[in-house]
This record gives C-alpha cells, structure tokens and sequence, in this order.
C-alpha cells in the first residue's frame, strides 16, 4: 500500500482501535503490577542514586553546574521511556501475532500504540520532576515552552524506530536479542551520565548525531533556566528522527504487504 | 445489479522451505553474501496456494464457500479480509467488511468481560460509540451479565465464546466473512451461530461462508462455490454444487470397493468375495448414504467350485471397532442349496439404516456346512453415513453426539400442550 492520502485517510479512520491497543497495554501493566503506579517513579529515582554514588562520588564525573540529582532524573526519565518501550515496540508484532493473522487494519498501529502507552509511565515520572525544582527553588523561564515540543519529538524518535524494528523481529527472530544489548550501549553514547561538554569539541557532532542527545540535552535546558539550549544539537536530532520516522515506515509498509504470511 | 465483492484472477503463492526460514537476521545476510558473491541461484519450492480464482458475488447475497482441507478457502478469506495479499489479481470489495476467522479476537485474560467487549468491538471495526449503544444487547445475548465486570480468566470456556460471538453477532457490516466459527462449542452455542447467520441473511447482508458443515451451508446459502485446489471447481447453485462435491468425497468411500485384491483375508479361498456395491432402491450407484436410507449391499462373490449350502454373511462395526449388528442369510433362516461355479452376486436390502451420521466398517464372510470358512474379510469398506433432518420428521440434523442408533418412533403427549419449535 502506497503511503498517500488514502492510507492517512485509513490511519484516520482507525484512530480509536489505536487508543483502545494503548489504553489496554496501559491497563495490563497496571492490573499486573503491585507497585504499578510508584515503579513509575521509583526506576529513574533509583537509578539515580546508584549514578550519583558511582559517577558523582566514586567517578567524579562534573555534571555542570545542575545538582547532579535533577541532572540525573531529568535524564533519565525520557531515557527509561524510551529505552524501556522501543524493546516493547520491537516485540510488538510478534506478541500481537492473533491480532495480525485474524483482522485487518493497519499494521502500524500496534507499534504506535506501544510508544504511546509508555507515554503514561513517561507522564508520571515527569510530573515528579516538579519535587525536585520544587526542592532546589528552580523557576523555569520561557525554555519551559519547549517541552511539549520535546515529548513529541521523543515519541516521535521512539516510534519511528519502533515501528522499523518491530518489523525487522516479525521476520528475523534473532532481532529481539541484539535489540536490548544496544538500547544498553546506547545509554553510554547519550548524555544521561555526562553533559555534552564531557565530549570534546572534535566528537561532539558525533555524539549529536544521536537523536538522544538533542531531546536529552534540551529537557534538561528547558527545566533549569541557567542551562541554554544547544540549538544545533536540538537541530541534528529533529533532522536524525525525521530520517528515522521516514525511513522507519517506508520499511515497515514495505514488510506488511507479506506481514501475515511470515510472522 | 452492483457487486458486493469482486475477485479478479487472484493468485497467492507462498514460498516454501530454505526462502521461509530465514527467521535469523543472520542467516538472511549470510544467504544475501553468499548470492552476491557467488552467484548462487535459490532453488525455491513455490506453493501455489491460490491459481486465477475469479468470481463476483452480488449484495445480498449469502455464498458458501467450500472444499477440502487445504484447498485454499481459509487463505482466500484472508486475501478477502485484506489479511493477505494477493501475488497477482485484485479484490474489490465495497462496504463495511467484517471478518469473522476466529471468536474472540484480541480477548486479553486480565480485562473484565466489559472491557473485552469494548476492546473487541474495536478490532473488529466498530466505533466506541456503536458498542456503547449495543453494549446492553451484546451482554444479553452471552448471557454474561453477572460477571460482566470480572476478568475473563475466570470465565469458562462457554462464556468466552457466547461473549466473543456476542460481539461479532452485533457487528453491522456490509460483507461477513465467516471461516468455520461453528466448528466450535456446543449445541446450543452453534444453534445461536446459524440463527445470527440467518437474521443477518434476511436482513439483506452479503454474506460468505466457509464450512465443513454442508447441511449448514445448504440452508443458508443459495450459492456456493467449490474450492479445490487453489482454484474455482464449480460455482453455482447450492444443492447442485454440494452434490457433486459430496460425490467426490464418497468416491474415497469406496461406494465401489474392489475386494479382489485384498490378500489379508481368511478362509479356504474356494469362493470369494470380489467387490461390494453401495445401492439405492433402483440398484443404481449412491454415492451418498443418509441416516434412515434404504441401502442395499450387493456383494459379489467367485466361486471356483460348487459350494454347497453356503452362508452370506456381513458386519458393521462403529469405527472403535464395536459390532453394531451381524446378518446373514443363515440369520433370516434361508439355506441357498448350492452356489455353482462362476460368479454371482447377492443383495442384502435395508429398508431402514437407523444409523447415526458417522463411519462405519463392513465385515464381510462366507462360511458353508460344519462351519467352515470360505472366505472373511474384516474391516473392508468403510461407510460414511451423513446426516439427515429427516428421521424423526424434524428439521433437527442428526448427529453421533446422540447415539449410534436411533428407533423409528413418536412422543404422546396426553395433555400437555405443543407446537413445533421450528
């Protein structure tokens, strides 16, 4: 199916089915889950401490001049959204398998779905952020404004990624192995432990081409007043998504045509 | 008139062995490496699922669609559903479609039977308003109402299906495809399907219809179109096409069973059986045999002597291997004086084979004075009865669920107060 007006004409008319897989994802975890609500909160908070014990205390890494707690959290809670659901995403296909054999809509829908139901967690954990700059007497200027910006961006970076890798495990398996090992690696190229001014000049475009770092980099600009936006950095990671999404759903369109035959 | 569905010179082909199992990324490069560099050629194994299938089917109409398994009718539903694409040709269909390939689609163990419904409703294509609007008459129709808000791990099996069904029951679409969901669940639940079907038949619906179930595609469906080998057989009239389906399929019956070359048989061999015929009434050829038919069983025999005072005799067994019912023509006190040399035959008619609809084995022997043993063969045609409404005079079919045998017979009520129930 060509992407045209026709397929966004579809993708319009099945709008619901897509909050309905979304609204059910998000009522699964929670029913399943004891913590549910607090696990939220509690994974970047606890991750948090080990970092400010073993690169603040033990490693000495600078994290600038943000306390390295609010440093830390607001790092880490678009990261866990998005470490946490591209997994999820990439699985997405093959777990909805009797979904995709039995009915027909479009296909793109469960990937998307799954982004945005970790946007819940996401939500939760960010409200928290309010805690600390509450605690640290920060009052956010004008940057605030670009969070909304942000978020999208994020889910749009998580989608779009998703949405290439969900079709790659439909068809190759061994996909679903390799995919957490380098969500692993790619905690270490974005700037959650460090601030970009860790890297060397010379590097520094390299480490902006990972779309991370630019959505990162900017939430944290746009909690704390005193730190500025990195526009070019800001800059590199909207084009790096715009490439993901584009090239993400060429791919996938291209797998759903035979999608139901190999899964 | 304008068309419902139309299918033009369909074709699907499905890639069989080494091509299908690349489901490791890494077996997929190093295949890609090698044919880049060495110039491999894949030697593919193509299954040609589906092969220039065209037909058009009108609104309103209600088509059944049938054939062995394997011929291709689940395949060509999802090609139907836009589950699957076709390699060539095109489907059109206009209107709302509604497929329904299984109950219960998408049913997840930890939402309540309220939020599956909604859930459910919404795959299969219905808007959240629509199932607010049916939710009431959706609950009534499982019969589900007191656990409409527990979670569906702790329904029974019985309530998953009426609630799946519930739902798909009360989809409003303009094409139903339906594969065989009355394959599943008990009496009632598979009456409560056909009497869905049949509302959504009068109430103008295009409906298509795969079964196994022929009486149930013969009421519902006037037209029907024969699926054999991934392409169209026969296309039209209900009864016309079940029939010559049904032919082929009792052809493997063996109405015709040659027994001559059967060497597990025992007996002195000096007459035996050669081959055994399924008749009707008029001695022709039945392919099909029915509960309550008249049957005659011609057997035919060559002796390679005179045989004096010989007995026919003939078994049928249910297909566990129980003796149903022994006959002979010792049994019905007739004593043939003597069989000459040659060939022969001789019939055994049945006036009435109350016999509930499944397979059957046929002994047969010929035993002669002092008990000996000409010839026995066991277990050497089998007999598939199928299903009639017409044995006891209603329009109930039979089926083994209720027994092996039934008895001519009727019900006095005295008093009590009756009517037909349908």
């Amino acid at each position: 199916m060509g992407l045209n007006a026709s397929w966004a004409g579809e993708l319009w008319r099945y709008r619901e089915l897509f909050y309905f897989l979304a609204w059910r994802d998000v009522k699964v975890r929670y029913k399943q889950t004891a913590l549910g609500v607090v696990w939220a909160v509690l994974q970047p908070l606890l991750t948090m401490v080990v970092f400010m014990v073993l690169f603040g205390k033990i490693a000495q890494i600078s994290t600038g001049e943000t306390p390295p707690a609010l440093f830390y959290y607001v790092g880490l809670v678009p990261w866990i959204y998005f470490s946490g659901t591209i997994g999820m995403c990439a699985n997405s296909l093959v777990s909805n398998v009797n979904l995709i054999t039995k009915v027909y809509f479009p296909r793109v829908i469960i990937p998307a779905s799954v982004a945005l139901s970790g946007i819940v967690d996401f939500l939760i954990a960010a409200v928290f952020i309010g805690g600390f700059m509450i605690y640290y007497g920060i009052v956010p200027n004008g940057q605030l404004f670009l969070l909304p910006f942000l978020i999208v961006l994020l889910f749009a970076l998580t989608y779009g990624l998703g949405m290439f890798l969900a079709a790659l495990t439909a068809q190759f398996r061994d996909v679903k192995y390799a995919t957490p090992f380098f969500v692993q690696l790619g905690m270490f190229v974005s700037p959650i432990i460090y601030p970009p001014s860790f890297i060397s000049e010379k590097y520094r475009f390299w480490l902006g081409l990972n779309p991370l770092t630019g959505i990162i980099d900017s939430f944290r600009a746009a909690i704390i007043p005193s730190q500025p936006v990195e526009w070019n950095l800001l800059a590199l990671s909207i084009v790096v998504t715009a490439v993901i999404v584009v090239v993400g759903t060429m791919y996938f369109n291209k797998v759903e045509r035979t999608l139901a035959d190999v899964i | 008139m304008a068309y419902a569905v139309l299918v033009d010179n369909v074709s699907k082909q499905f890639r069989l062995g080494k091509a299908e199992q690349y489901g490791m990324l890494r077996e997929a490069l190093i295949s890609g490496a090698k044919r880049l560099f060495l110039g491999k050629t894949r030697k593919e194994d193509i299954l040609l699922a589906l092969s220039n299938i065209s037909f058009e089917i009108k609104v309103g109409e209600v088509v059944g669609l049938i054939g062995r398994n394997g011929a291709g009718k689940s395949t060509l539903l999802k090609v139907l559903s836009r589950i699957s694409s076709p390699t060539s040709g095109r489907v059109i269909v206009n209107g709302r479609v509604a497929s329904l390939l299984e109950v219960g689609t998408g049913f997840h163990e930890e939402l309540t039977g309220r939020e599956n419904v909604y859930l459910n409703g919404s795959i299969l294509g219905m808007a959240k308003k629509e199932v607010e609007a049916k939710f009431d008459a959706i609950v009534d129709f499982a019969g589900v109402e007191r656990f409409i808000d527990t979670p569906i791990k702790r329904y029974s099996t019985g309530m998953r299906l009426r609630l799946g069904f519930a739902v798909a029951a009360h989809l409003d679409p303009e094409v139903l495809l339906v594969d065989e969901v009355l394959a599943v669940g008990d009496a009632g639940f598979q009456k409560k399907c056909l009497n869905t079907m049949e509302d959504l038949r009068s109430g103008g619906r295009t409906v298509i219809f795969v079964s196994h179930n022929m009486a149930a595609v013969e009421n519902l469906c006037t037209r029907c179109i024969w699926i054999d080998g991934g392409r169209v057989r026969e296309d039209g009239d209900s009864r016309t096409v079940i029939q010559s389906y049904m032919a082929t399929f009792a052809d493997l019956q063996q109405a015709t069973s040659d027994l001559s070359a059967i060497t597990a048989r025992h007996g002195s061999g000096e007459a035996r059986y050669t081959s055994i015929e399924l008749l009707n009434k008029e001695r022709l050829s039945q392919p099909v045999t029915r509960s309550g038919d008249r049957l005659v069983v011609r057997l035919h025999y060559d002796a390679n002597k005179a045989i004096p005072h010989p007995d026919f005799m003939l078994r049928f067994h249910s297909e566990m291997g129980t003796l149903i019912t022994e006959t002979g023509t010792w049994h019905h006190g007739i004593d043939i004086l003597e069989v000459p040399q040659g060939k022969g035959y001789v019939d055994l008619e049945i006036d009435n084979l109350t016999l509930m609809p499944a397979s059957y084995y046929i002994s047969v022997m010929i035993g002669g004075v002092g008990g000996i043993v000409y010839d026995h063969v066991e277990h050497c045609v089998k007999l598939q009865i199928e299903g009639s409404s017409d044995i006891y005079r209603s329009s109930r079919v039979t089926d083994s669920r209720y027994g092996i045998v039934y008895f001519p017979q009727r019900w006095h009520l005295g008093q009590l107060r009756h009517s037909a129930l349908d």
